[in-house]
C-alpha cells in the first residue's frame, strides 16, 4: 500500500513537471509584477500595484507601444520570505513575461533578482532603496534613489533646516533598510560637524519603546532620527509624546503611509521625513498623475509607492519603445542608456550601477496630512 | 521483517525515481521544478517533525529554528569553500555542507533537548517556540551571515535528484527507526510515559534521540532550501514557518509517515494552484484546511499503515 502511494505521488509530480506553460501571444506585451498585496507590508504593495496598474491602463489607452498593448500579470508574495522566488519563477517560466516589476521591500527584491538575472529578464524595482539590490547583476534596475543618498539628505536637513547640533539615532535592527539609513545618516551628520547624542535599537514589531525613549530623553538631543517603518514609527511618536520628549522626530520614506496618521494622530504632528515625491508639489506632471489616480481609485491620494509603481511601468514602456523590441537584451540596453526620463517622482537618469539619480523631497506632518517642505537635489 | 523489506524497497524506488527525474530536469519548466523541490524539502521537514511530534508525542514548535541552523551553516560553508574547490568536486562539497548543516542542527537539538525535554506538552511547546525565536534573533544580528539583510549568492546546487533522494532517505531512516525494536520505545513514550518508564524505558533519552534525529534532518532540509532559493533571510524562519510544518504533520495524521508525506505535498501545491484566485487565495486555502480537518480529524491517510505495523511486531 505504501509503495502504491509513493508511486502515485511520484508520477503525479512528474506529470505536473512536464506540463508546459504559456507564452507571449502576438498582440500583447506581457509584463510581470510581484508585490506584497497581503501580509505585513501590504499597504506598500497595494500602493505600488495601483500605481503600476494605472500606468499600464494609461499606456494602453494611448495605444500601447510598438503597436502592441500591455498585459499586466500580478502575483502576491504575501510579504513572506521564500515566496518571491516562486512567484518570479512562475512569471518568467510559466507565464513568459518580457520584464518584471517589483518589489518595494529590498529583502524580497534581493530574493527575486538572481532569478531575473539568470533568465536574462530585465527587472525594475519601484522602491527598493538598498544598494545591494542592483548589485545582483546588469538586468536589475530601480527607479528610486538609494539609502546612502537618503541618509545624506537627512543629515543635511538636520544640520541646515533643523539647525540641530546633537541628534539621537533610533534604529530598527531587524531591518537592513533602517540600519543602512542610520549608517549613512551618522556619516553625513558627523561630517557636517554634528554630534550623535545616542544610538539606540528596537526590533520592528515591538510595541513598547519607553525604555529606549527615556534613555534618549536623558541625552537631551535637539532631534531624533528614526529610520523605521510607519507602524513602529507611529507608536514611537506616541510614546515619545507621553514621555515629554518634545523634539522633532524625522526619518526616511518608510514613514510614508496613511497608517502613520491613523495610528499616530496628533503625536506625529510636526515631524519630518524624506521621500520620493510630494502629492501637493506644483508640477504639471504630478498634478495630472494625482488627478488620474484619484479618479481611478475613488479619491485616494497617491503616496510615494504609488508614484514609484507608476514610474516603474512608464520607465519600462519607455525602454521598450526605445529598444524597438521586447527582447530582454535590447530592453536592458535601452534602460541602461537612459539619460533623461521625466518621471512623476522627478527627472532621473540611470547611472553605471543601474540606480536612478534623482532628487528627494522632505515632507512635514501638518494638520493631519503630509505637506511639502523642500526638494533636495543629488 | 516484512515491514523492513518494504521500507528498503521504498527507499530504493525513491532514489531510483529521483535519479531518473534528475536526468530529465533540463526539460522541466523552472517554475514547476522549483515547486517540486519545495515539495521535497517540505517532505523532509514534515517527516522529521513527525518523529518528534507524531511518533514520540512531544509538541515541538522549533523546527524552523533547526532548519535555520542547518541552512545558514551549510550556506556559509559553501560560500567559504566554493572558490577553493574545482568544479568536479562541487557535489562532494555540497554533501559536506549538507552533512555539516545537519550535524550542527543536531547539536542544537541536543542543546535544547537535554535541559527542556523534562518538560511536557504545552510547556515544551513554549520552550521550543522560544528556542526558534532565539535562533532567528541571533542570526539577525550576526554580520558574518548577512544579519537582517540576508545571505545572498549561495550557489544553486539543489536539484530535484538530491532533494528527492534525501527525502527518500529521510522517510527510510525515520520509518526504520520507528519500526525497529529500539524504536518501539518512541511509541511507548508517546502512549504513556509513566507506563513506559515503569517498563524500564528512559523517556528522556528517547525524547532526546527523537529531537536530535529530527533536528538533523531539519538541518539537511535547511541546507537544501538555502542552495535552492540561493538567498536566506532571518524573516523566513520565524515561528509561522514552524507552524506550517506542524500543520503538515497534523493534517497528515500524527505518526503516519505516508499521510504526512501526502500532506506536505498537498500543502505545498495548494497555494500554487490557488494563485488564479488572487485576493481570495489565502481565504480559500484556510477554508480548505479547516474543511479537511473537519472531514478527517484523525489525519488524511490513516489507511492500513498502523495495521501493517502492528502485524509485523
Amino acid at each position: 500500500m505504501r509503495d502504491l502511494l509513493f508511486h502515485g505521488a511520484c508520477s503525479a509530480i512528474i506529470l505536473t513537471l512536464t506540463a508546459c506553460g504559456g507564452g507571449n501571444s502576438g498582440s500583447t506585451i506581457l509584463v510581470g509584477e510581484f508585490a506584497s498585496l497581503t501580509g505585513k507590508e501590504a499597504t506598500f504593495g497595494i500602493s505600488s500595484h495601483e500605481g503600476t496598474q494605472l500606468a499600464i491602463e494609461e499606456l494602453n489607452a494611448a495605444g500601447g507601444v510598438l503597436g502592441k498593448k500591455f498585459e499586466l500579470k500580478t502575483e502576491d508574495d504575501q510579504s513572506k520570505a521564500g515566496e518571491p522566488a516562486n512567484v518570479v519563477n512562475k512569471l518568467i517560466s510559466k507565464d513568459g513575461v518580457v520584464a518584471i516589476l517589483g518589489e518595494v521591500a529590498s529583502s524580497r527584491s534581493l530574493e527575486a533578482a538572481p532569478i531575473a538575472q539568470q533568465n536574462k529578464i530585465p527587472m525594475i524595482s519601484p522602491a527598493s532603496t538598498n544598494p545591494k539590490v542592483t548589485e545582483t547583476g546588469d538586468y536589475i534596475f530601480r527607479v528610486c534613489f538609494i539609502d546612502p543618498f537618503q541618509g545624506t539628505v537627512m543629515a543635511n536637513f538636520a544640520t541646515k533646516t533643523l539647525k540641530a547640533k546633537k541628534v539621537a539615532v533610533f534604529t530598527d535592527v531587524k531591518s537592513d533598510y533602517s540600519k543602512g539609513l542610520a549608517k549613512f545618516f551618522k556619516e553625513g551628520f558627523t561630517k557636517a560637524g554634528g554630534t550623535i547624542a545616542g544610538e539606540l535599537d528596537f526590533n520592528g514589531g515591538d510595541k513598547d519603546f519607553k525604555a529606549q525613549l527615556t534613555a534618549i530623553k536623558s541625552a537631551a538631543p535637539d532631534a531624533v532620527f528614526v529610520p523605521g517603518y510607519y507602524t513602529d514609527v507611529a507608536l514611537i511618536c506616541i510614546q515619545a509624546k507621553q514621555l515629554g520628549l518634545n523634539v522633532p522626530l524625522f526619518g526616511g520614506d518608510g514613514w510614508e503611509s496613511e497608517t502613520l496618521l491613523n495610528i499616530g494622530k496628533d503625536a506625529v504632528e510636526g515631524h519630518y521625513f524624506s521621500t520620493h515625491y510630494a502629492a501637493d508639489a506644483a508640477s504639471p506632471k504630478v498634478t495630472a498623475f494625482v488627478a488620474a489616480y484619484k479618479k481611478r481609485y475613488n479619491g485616494k491620494v497617491p503616496d510615494a509607492m504609488a508614484a514609484l509603481g507608476y514610474d516603474s511601468a512608464m520607465f519600462l514602456a519607455d525602454g521598450i519603445k526605445r529598444a524597438g523590441s521586447t527582447d530582454g537584451d535590447k530592453i536592458r540596453e535601452a534602460l541602461a542608456a537612459t539619460t533623461d526620463f521625466d518621471a512623476v517622482t522627478g527627472k532621473m537618469r540611470i547611472n553605471e550601477h543601474r540606480d536612478a539619480v534623482k532628487s528627494a523631497v522632505i515632507l512635514q506632518v501638518k494638520g493631519g496630512a503630509f505637506k511639502y517642505l523642500e526638494t533636495v537635489s543629488p | 521483517m516484512k515491514s523492513a523489506d518494504g521500507a528498503k524497497r521504498w527507499l530504493l524506488v525513491g532514489i531510483a525515481l529521483a535519479v531518473v527525474a534528475s536526468y530529465f530536469t533540463p526539460q522541466f519548466n523552472r517554475y514547476y521544478l522549483g515547486i517540486a523541490i519545495d515539495c521535497g524539502i517540505n517532505i523532509i521537514l514534515a517527516v522529521s517533525l513527525n518523529l518528534i511530534n507524531g511518533h514520540t508525542g512531544q509538541f515541538s514548535l522549533g523546527h524552523a529554528g533547526f532548519m535555520a541552523v542547518g541552512g545558514y551553516t551549510a550556506a556559509k560553508f559553501s560560500l567559504v569553500f566554493e572558490a577553493m574547490v574545482p568544479d568536479s568536486l562541487k557535489p562532494l562539497l555540497f554533501v559536506a555542507a549538507l552533512t555539516l548543516g545537519g550535524l550542527i542542527a543536531a547539536l542544537a537539538g541536543l542543546g535544547v533537548g537535554v535541559p527542556s525535554l523534562r518538560l511536557k506538552g504545552d510547556y515544551l511547546a513554549i520552550v521550543t517556540l522560544g528556542f526558534g525565536e532565539i535562533i532567528r534573533v541571533v542570526v539577525q544580528n550576526m554580520e558574518s551571515v548577512g544579519a537582517a539583510s540576508g545571505l545572498k549568492n549561495i550557489p544553486k546546487w539543489t536539484t530535484l535528484g538530491w532533494t528527492f533522494a534525501l527525502a527518500a532517505i529521510t522517510i527510510y531512516a525515520v520509518a526504520s527507526l520507528v519500526n525497529s525494536t529500539y524504536g518501539r520505545g518512541f511509541i511507548a513514550v508517546s502512549d504513556d510515559e509513566v507506563a513506559a518508564s515503569s517498563m524500564g524505558i528512559n523517556p528522556v533519552r528517547y525524547k532526546v534521540t527523537a529531537f536530535v534525529t529530527g533536528a538533523f534532518f531539519a538541518g539537511i532540509a535547511g541546507g537544501l532550501y538555502a542552495h535552492h532559493k540561493q538567498f536566506l533571510s532571518p524573516t523566513g524562519f520565524d515561528f509561522l514557518k514552524s507552524i506550517d510544518i506542524v500543520v503538515m504533520v497534523i493534517l497528515g495524521g500524527m505518526g503516519r509517515t505516508a499521510g504526512v508525506v501526502i500532506a506536505a505535498i498537498i500543502l505545498t501545491l495548494l497555494p500554487e494552484f490557488l494563485r488564479q484566485f488572487a485576493d481570495y487565495r489565502m481565504i480559500i486555502y484556510s477554508l480548505l484546511i479547516i474543511g479537511l480537518m473537519m472531514a478527517r480529524p484523525q489525519g488524511l491517510f490513516t489507511l492500513s499503515f498502523k495495521k501493517k505495523g502492528a502485524a509485523s511486531v
